[in-house]
């Protein structure tokens, strides 16, 4: 009889680096980032690689350096056991969480007993949209799902449900104050892995993408940056109005200040059964209770997370008020408030440390980073249960429940 | 060969000049093909021959593209039902494979283009290994079949990307923009341009210099497509994501052609150029088996051209041109008319009651033709043409005037007062034309003694660039007076269509019923930019409430007053009426007047009035923008079915025009009549009676559709439709 449980044993993320030229991990290969943290998941618990039955890594540019397969090189490049096998996988920006739910339900099921989830990109090093796809470029499928990239869906979302330039600049502000303030209480200390050169030296030990002086002001100054896609060329906000022609128009409200940065990293999250635990003497950080992921409307699509939230709750049997703390992936401002407004959430229930728009975004290693800081959180607050969630590009949505232990 | 000449000089060229027989211009059909067909075999096999060139023994130009009888038999069946995509795909294929063989006969052939190329012309110039270009201002270039509802089927869609880039290519074919000499030589899309006339001499120049240069480019090892293409070139990829919504800003989701153009060019794009052509060929058949190319066709060429050609002009009447038009009225349409009549050479006396007026109707006419200085406009042209206007107070002025066009204020008194003295100086045998957009013609006509030279001459605003013209007949108009207005506006080179009188003749009547609609809509607490939206969606240029306001409410509003007043009882009040008056009321008059349904604030986008929603508050449950869409439509259909029972229409083709040049009406459908005919009657019917059920008798569908339904009738087919009645 396999025990239908599985839990977390530990979690690590580096620091994530501006993803541009100058940023500190430009100089570290993709490979080297998920190497590094493979290594710390297993120094830390100081299990027998050869326990490990997947490696799952999310990385939603698999292409260049990134590609072949990046989970089943970084396992061997990280001394794993070469029994360990890895797989790559991509659901875009919930790619590291959805990792961590395919290793729980590897899990779960029996086939594994130890599963690492996890996930990466260098964005400085593998540019967003490498890899193409028909979704964008073949016109009778970016015809049938009414493509429009992701940041005129989210300035729809801001439309439609009446979010103000205002409210997502606050929203950002209020982002960049909680990331210092869990950064100067070192909240994130017990999940940073610091990335090392070649030559053993530290080049990155924290977020560098935070701009805690961020203001009203200095947000206010910023152009919205999809207002010329939609607009003009090539007029994005067509396909918008075709789809939501209750709109006059589209409000463009998002800019680089109130939008995830681009950053790399990279994550790791060990999940095992009970026994593996018991064998390792290791104590379960968190009790997985459920994992799901949804389909939502393609152009918007940034509205899944609630109803991935709704599936969820429905899953563990759990309601709304059994949440004690709510994380959702700061992709956009204005996909945390629609949430917020959705969800009927205050603003001091969800992402507490901050999120994406103050320390960024690394798409295939988020997921697992998100959920790594709400078990962090639960940790530091003795709170019980956190429910994690990311929206992802094509309408979609992918989350998880865990409660600690 | 019927159809090319196929003549062999002593140094072994083969010149074929095509030339078909009972056509003004070369097309391409069954006889050409085979025709075609057996030179290339014969360029192939006879060692005589070690080249060729092609050139048009026509006047009028090189070729244009399928003759459209053939392409009509390729969408014919025995059974009459349009045939399956891959039935077709074997008919449209013939040309591919063909226009494939000639470029890889193994000899180089070059082409000869004086004069229009277009079409399937272009995509036979585009399969010869050179092309030369005579330079004139008739040469002309390119592939304009997405105007009509298909795309490049002859290899073009695959060629044109790889000689100038995707890019570029799509530009050109998305719009059907056309190519001028010095564009095409510019952008290599001809490899050389000549003096007019020697275009073909120079081709055989060529062929000799270069006897092994029969490889296409995209069949030589190594080739570099032109800005690179497929999924891994970035300028690719963003190209490709960028023309969709491009062209949906266009045609919204109505039209299929232009995506599967986009399709067959991405497809094709990286595969060997034989594979390439079978793809486009594949998507054409697609696009060929929808009855929207063909409603397309029928009505934006086949019966524009046959309109414009006199299809509705007396054919015993002797032509009687205009040489000097006797020009009423100087305001903005009378300068108008002015204009377009001058630019065709008419002596125009442009006549107002305040001279400081016709001056100022003339000053119009010089700005519009500096608009058109550099676009075939010389200085030495517009001051001639300008030589021709003569501003003018004094009745007298107008003696000698051949026809009068009349565009005084709208008010039947006036009218009638100007049309008297200008009879008692010119006499009742000259036609006298109004250019009135609603009073009934043949009330007008009782101001000239001779109401069989009266007649209706209803031109669009702006007239320099509405191409439609409205010929109404009044009771008694003549054929004399038929055959004057459209040769007027043949020689303006406008497309006339002929109706009979009545309030608002046919396009400003049905025209109204798309503003009245919204307008009700809005009444009822529907979200005005929903209702905006689903204006565009149906592919109507603008939403309702935003033409609303470019003809200005307060015309509208008074328009319903005058009609009120002229009908007294038998006025049917439309719900819009009231809420017009109230925004008449409140001063919001329309565009003009800066404020109307939209607000347009100085410096900045309009946007719809806020206050809108105060005014009707919004309705809890909004319909479905196919909702919306349905009432636009339908309330225009049931509207034009009206004015064919009633016998303003005697025509569906005039129909169809006139709704698609006079307002705008959705061209994908190829006009309200070809829609009717196609969604079926009987649907038609069944839609109208659930509208009228629910939102009011303005949408019953009229008798005689009701009976075509129950026959079977349609309205293209004439003898159903007249026994049906």
């Amino acid at each position: 009889m396999i025990a239908m449980e599985a839990f977390i044993y530990d979690a690590v993320r580096t620091p994530r680096g501006r993803g541009k030229p100058d940023g500190s991990l430009h100089e570290i290969t993709p490979i080297q980032l998920a190497t590094q943290v493979l290594q710390a998941v297993r120094d830390r618990t100081g299990i027998d690689t050869g326990d490990v039955d997947d490696v799952i890594l999310g990385c939603v540019s698999p292409v260049g350096e990134q590609g072949a397969d990046i989970a089943r090189l970084a396992a061997l490049n990280a001394d794993y056991a070469q029994t360990v096998p890895g797989v790559q996988i991509n659901r875009f920006c919930a790619s590291g969480l959805e990792a961590v739910n395919m290793a729980a339900a590897k899990v779960y099921s029996g086939e594994a007993g130890l599963a690492i989830g996890g996930g990466v990109e260098s964005m400085s090093r593998v540019p967003m949209a490498s890899d193409g796809g028909a979704w964008a470029m073949d016109p009778a499928v970016a015809y049938k799902s009414y493509f429009a990239p992701q940041g005129i869906g989210a300035d729809v979302i801001a439309t439609k449900f009446g979010i103000s330039r205002d409210d997502a600049d606050a929203y950002a502000v209020e982002s960049q104050r909680r990331a210092k303030i869990a950064w100067d209480e070192g909240r994130f200390a017990r999940s940073i892995v610091p990335v090392k050169d070649v030559i053993g030296q530290v080049v990155l030990g924290h977020d560098e993408h935070m701009r805690p002086d961020a203001t009203m002001q200095s947000l206010g100054a910023l152009k919205p940056s999809f207002a010329a896609l939609g607009e003009d060329m090539p007029g994005f906000d067509t396909v918008a109005l075709l789809r939501y022609p209750e709109l006059e128009r589209v409000n463009h409200i998002h800019h680089a200040g109130n939008s995830s940065g681009i950053v790399d990293g990279a994550a790791a999250v060990l999940v095992g059964n009970k026994d593996m635990g018991e064998k390792y003497g290791l104590k379960p950080r968190a009790r997985i209770r459920a994992m799901a992921s949804i389909g939502s409307e393609p152009l918007i699509m940034l509205t899944g997370p609630e109803y991935v939230a709704g599936k969820l709750l429905d899953r563990a049997g759990m309601s709304k008020g059994d949440i004690d703390l709510w994380e959702l992936n700061e992709a956009f401002a204005s996909v945390v408030l629609r949430y917020m407004q959705a969800m009927d959430l205050d603003h001091g229930q969800i992402n507490v440390n901050g999120g994406a728009i103050a320390m960024g975004h690394p798409l295939g290693a988020t997921g697992a980073m998100v959920l790594g800081t709400a078990l962090d959180e639960l940790e530091r607050t003795g709170k019980g249960t956190a429910l994690v969630n990311l929206c992802v590009g094509a309408g979609m949505g992918t989350g998880i429940i865990i409660e600690r232990i | 060969m019927q159809t090319i000449a196929f003549d062999v000089d002593a140094d072994g060229i083969a010149t074929l000049t095509i030339d078909v027989p009972g056509q003004s211009m070369n097309v391409i059909g069954p006889e050409f093909l085979a025709d075609l067909d057996e030179a290339v075999t014969r360029i192939a096999s006879d060692e005589a021959v070690k080249g060729a060139v092609i050139a048009s023994g026509k006047e009028a130009g090189f070729m244009a593209g399928l003759d459209l009888k053939y392409f009509g038999s390729m969408l014919a069946s025995e059974s009459g039902k349009r045939p399956a995509p891959a039935e077709i795909f074997d008919k449209v294929f013939i040309l591919n494979r063909l226009l494939r063989r000639l470029e890889t006969c193994g000899k180089p052939v070059a082409c000869a283009i004086e004069g229009t190329c277009v079409g399937g012309g272009f995509e036979l110039a585009l399969a010869c290994h050179h092309r030369v270009a005579g330079d004139s201002s008739r040469t002309q270039m390119g592939l304009p079949e997405i105007l009509i509802g298909l795309f490049p089927g002859g290899g073009g869609s695959q060629r044109l990307p790889r000689i100038i880039g995707v890019q570029a290519a799509l530009l050109y074919m998305l719009q059907g923009k056309l190519f001028r000499p010095a564009e095409a030589a510019m952008m290599k899309v001809v490899d050389e341009v000549v003096p007019q006339g020697t275009a073909v001499a120079a081709a055989i120049q060529w062929v000799k210099a270069n006897p092994s240069a029969s490889v296409q480019p995209w069949d030589q090892k190594g080739f570099k497509f032109p800005g690179g293409a497929g999924g891994f070139n970035p300028a690719f990829v963003q190209t490709m994501a960028g023309a969709l919504p491009m062209t949906l800003k266009q045609t919204q989701r109505n039209m299929n052609a232009p995506i599967a153009l986009l399709s067959a060019v991405y497809e094709g794009a990286i595969l060997p150029f034989d594979r390439a052509i079978r793809i486009e060929s594949k998507y054409f058949a697609k696009v060929a088996a929808d009855p929207q190319a063909a409603n397309m066709i029928r009505s934006l060429f086949v019966n524009k051209q046959a309109a414009e050609r006199g299809a509705r002009r007396p054919a015993d009447q002797p032509k009687a041109p205009t040489r000097k038009l006797a020009m009423l009225g100087a305001g903005m349409m009378g300068a108008g008319i002015a204009t377009v009549a001058a630019q065709a050479g008419m002596e125009v006396i442009l006549f107002d009651r305040d001279l400081s007026f016709a001056e100022k109707g003339k000053a119009h006419v010089e700005e519009q033709l500096k608009k058109r200085l550099g676009k075939g406009m010389t200085p030495e042209k517009m001051a001639e043409t300008l030589a021709r206007v003569t501003p003018a107070t004094d009745y007298a002025a107008l003696a000698g005037a051949d026809f009068v066009i009349e565009a005084v204020f709208e008010d039947a008194a006036i009218k009638a007062e100007v049309t008297k003295k200008v009879e008692a100086v010119l006499g009742p045998d000259v036609i006298f034309g109004s250019n009135t957009s609603t009073l009934p013609i043949t009330k007008l006509a009782g101001a000239w003694s001779k109401p069989a030279n009266f007649i209706g001459i209803h031109f669009f605003s702006p007239v320099e660039k509405m191409p439609l013209v409205e010929i109404i007949l009044g009771k008694e108009t003549g054929p004399a007076a038929i055959a004057k207005a459209m040769d007027f506006v043949a020689q303006i080179k406008k497309t006339p269509i002929v109706v009979n009188d009545s309030r608002g003749f046919y396009t400003s009547r049905c025209f109204g019923t798309y503003v009245q609609e919204g307008v009700e809509m809005v009444a009822e607490g529907i979200n005005p930019a929903l209702i905006e939206n689903a204006g565009r969606q149906l592919g109507m240029p603008v939403g309702p409430l935003a033409v609303g306001d470019e003809v200005s409410i307060e015309l509208g509003h008074k328009v319903v007053l005058a009609a009120q007043k002229d009908l007294g009882d038998a006025y049917v009040a439309q719900p819009s009426d009231a809420v017009t008056a109230r925004m008449v009321e409140l001063g919001r008059l329309g565009r003009k007047s800066g404020k109307g349904w939209y607000d347009y604030p100085e410096g900045g986008k309009k946007h719809l009035w806020t206050g809108l929603e105060e005014m009707f508050p919004r309705a809890p449950v909004q319909p479905d923008v196919e909702e919306v869409k349905e009432r636009l439509l339908y309330r225009q259909l049931v509207e034009c079915a009206r004015c064919y029972e009633e016998g303003v229409l005697e025509t569906p083709e005039d129909g169809d025009i006139g709704a698609i040049f006079g307002w705008g009406f959705a061209a994908w459908t190829g006009g309200p009549f070809s829609h009717m005919d196609t969604l079926g009657i009987g649907p038609v019917v069944a839609v109208l009676e659930r509208l009228a059920a629910r939102h009011g008798e303005r949408f019953a569908p009229t008798v005689q559709l009701q009976d075509m339904a129950a026959s079977g009738a349609t309205f293209y087919d004439a003898e159903r439709v007249r026994a049906a009645a």
